[in-house]
């Protein structure tokens, strides 16, 4: 499933002395698979523009094209659009309703009119999903669960919906290290395995550097730059120009580099940094050693 | 969806009205009903259009925004005119057909009723619109405070009043969040007969609740941990001000209600 994002432009308040333009005519294409992240700073329309892709805001001018259908196009049926585009909002955790945790992951199917069975197997593949055992939590109430557990309860309530892509927006803001890591593992095998397409917005630079297979960063309602993580965290002062940072990893890199050691530019990942520095640590002590003095 | 909603009537300029004291201006406002109620005949009412064009003109607010204010009313104001023209009794007969009999006295008497209740409405209009909501429950628990001799809670009041202000933009947005939340899971609050609408409404309702006791549980400890303990002892950074201005509005609605009284004397049954 493609999207395809024309001239995208929304403003909010149209018409007031307060309308702000949060989106300002933004071209982009999602393909099928990628792992797209969305950077950007504060208020430069990551949230906008997600909410854009599954059609729950209108375009004050622009096209969405899903698979070369415009998603505001008036035969549309909308809300079954939706249900193969996952949208997961911010703290997802505040939409929490139901009972049960099994009913609360059940709202989505149910909605999309499947059968009893049907909806009980997808709600078992969503649990397992989210890394939450099916006995031990279904019957729980999900108001009674922790921060980290419930955002996972949230986020199965979409996935149970079993869509082609899924956007999440800022789905690791205030969750303990551990927490985020769990979220992350999730998409990475969600991505890998299922072969589900996923866009992601976040904040941080070091989700994005474990995950993205391409990043569109955003300034202003606009996009600014797009590519392969590699080539934008290469980028320091681009990327600082947007208001952003790059990975830890990518950091510690250009600082050595700065101080005179043998190091590649694009280096963004702590495993290939690693071993980078190894490298160099090997190479060094077997050239000392040669010399026959001792470290 | 929900961002057309604008609280309260506010209108933010700077002008003598809007830098008046709010305890004055309620005072004043008071004072204004007062006034309307005391008028028996047109002059009267042409004192008090005056005065309301004149604190208009002075408060920098557009008089179509006053007039708006009268929109809700609008069916009540009808109801007051046509219950006055056909259920007064008179002398005068002007039209009668069928069961329906309109005197001289029902006209006049369904013209000023409805005007007085326009009077009534634009006046108090006025306040809240060169008022801020805060400020105006800054003035009410000011003037109230004289009853806590009695135990009446005017601190506490008016907290809850500015709180409860300061909360409905804020649920707002999160109604809106929820809803959309929902309706991306496929939720459907539009169609359907009342009961499937009502029920439609548990997954927005339920999260709501949920956060706005969160919300409430969230300022109470934020409040405490700054050592807030009720309004015993406590100290204003916005400290109520009376200046020569409130004096001299004080004054010219004091000669407005003189003026009107005196209407009241002279001119009764005139126009009537």
């Amino acid at each position: 499933m493609s999207i395809e994002v024309r001239h995208l432009t929304h403003c909010y308040a149209e018409g007031s002395a307060m309308r702000t333009v949060a989106l300002d005519d933004v071209n982009l294409t999602i393909g099928d698979g990628e792992f797209i992240g969305i950077i950007g700073h504060t208020g430069s329309g990551k949230s906008t523009l997600v909410q854009h892709l599954n059609g729950l805001l209108k375009p004050s001018s622009g096209q969405i094209l899903i698979d070369g259908e415009d998603l505001n196009g008036e035969h549309v049926n909308r809300r079954a659009l939706r249900q193969r585009i996952g949208l997961v909002f911010q703290y997802p955790e505040y939409q929490l309703f139901e009972e049960t945790v099994a009913k609360d992951i059940a709202f989505g199917p149910k909605n999309q009119g499947l059968s009893k069975e049907e909806i009980d197997s997808r709600v078992r593949y969503a649990m397992e999903c989210v890394h939450l055992d099916y006995d031990k939590y279904s019957e729980r109430s999900p108001f009674e669960l922790s921060g980290g557990q419930m955002r996972r309860v949230a986020i199965a309530g979409v996935l149970a919906m079993k869509p082609s892509v899924l956007i999440l927006d800022e789905p690791t803001a205030g969750l303990d290290p551990r927490g985020r890591d769990r979220i992350l593992t999730m998409l990475e095998e969600l991505h890998g395995r299922e072969n589900v397409t996923v866009v992601m917005v976040s904040h941080s630079m070091d989700d994005m550097a474990r995950l993205a297979t391409r990043l569109i960063v955003m300034a202003e309602g606009k996009v600014v730059a797009t590519g392969t993580p590699r080539e934008m965290f290469a980028q320091e002062e681009l990327m600082a120009s947007a208001g952003l940072g790059v990975p830890d990893a990518a950091r510690l890199c250009r600082a050595l580099r700065e101080k005179g050691f043998d190091l590649p530019a694009d280096l963004y990942r702590p495993e290939e940094l690693k071993e980078h520095l190894l490298r160099l640590w090997k190479a060094k002590t077997a050239s000392v050693g040669k010399e026959g003095s001792p470290c | 969806m929900l961002n057309n909603i604008t609280m309260g009537q506010y209108y933010p300029v700077d002008s003598p009205v809007h830098r008046l004291d709010p305890r004055m201006k309620l005072v004043l406002a008071i004072a204004f009903i007062v006034a309307v109620f005391l008028a028996h005949s047109f002059v009267g009412y042409i004192v008090l259009l005056a005065f309301l064009i004149f604190a208009c003109r002075l408060s920098h607010v557009p008089f179509k925004l006053l007039l708006k204010g009268l929109r809700p009313l609008r069916m009540i104001v009808l109801l007051t005119f046509l219950l006055n023209l056909f259920f007064t009794p008179g002398e005068d007969l002007w039209v009668s057909f069928w069961i329906v009999r309109i005197y001289r006295e029902g006209v006049l008497q369904a013209v000023f009723y409805s005007l007085r209740l326009v009077f009534l409405v634009a006046g108090t209009s006025l306040l809240t619109l060169t008022t801020s909501p805060i400020s105006l429950a800054d003035g009410i628990e000011n003037l109230l405070s004289p009853l806590k001799v009695i135990h009446f809670p005017a601190h506490e009041l008016a907290m809850m009043m500015t709180i409860a202000l300061r909360f409905i933009p804020t649920l707002l947005e999160e109604t809106d969040k929820i809803m959309k939340a929902q309706m991306a899971r496929g939720a459907d609050f539009e169609s359907g007969n009342l009961l499937v609408r009502a029920r439609a409404m548990v997954p927005l309702l339920v999260p709501l609740f949920v956060s706005a006791f969160r919300r409430a549980g969230d300022l109470a400890m934020a409040m405490e941990s700054r050592c807030y303990h009720g309004g015993e002892g406590r100290t204003r950074l916005r400290v109520l001000k009376t200046t020569r201005n409130d004096w001299i509005a004080l004054l010219i609605v004091a000669a407005l209600l003189g003026l009107i009284i005196l209407e009241g004397i002279f001119l009764k049954g005139v126009l009537f």
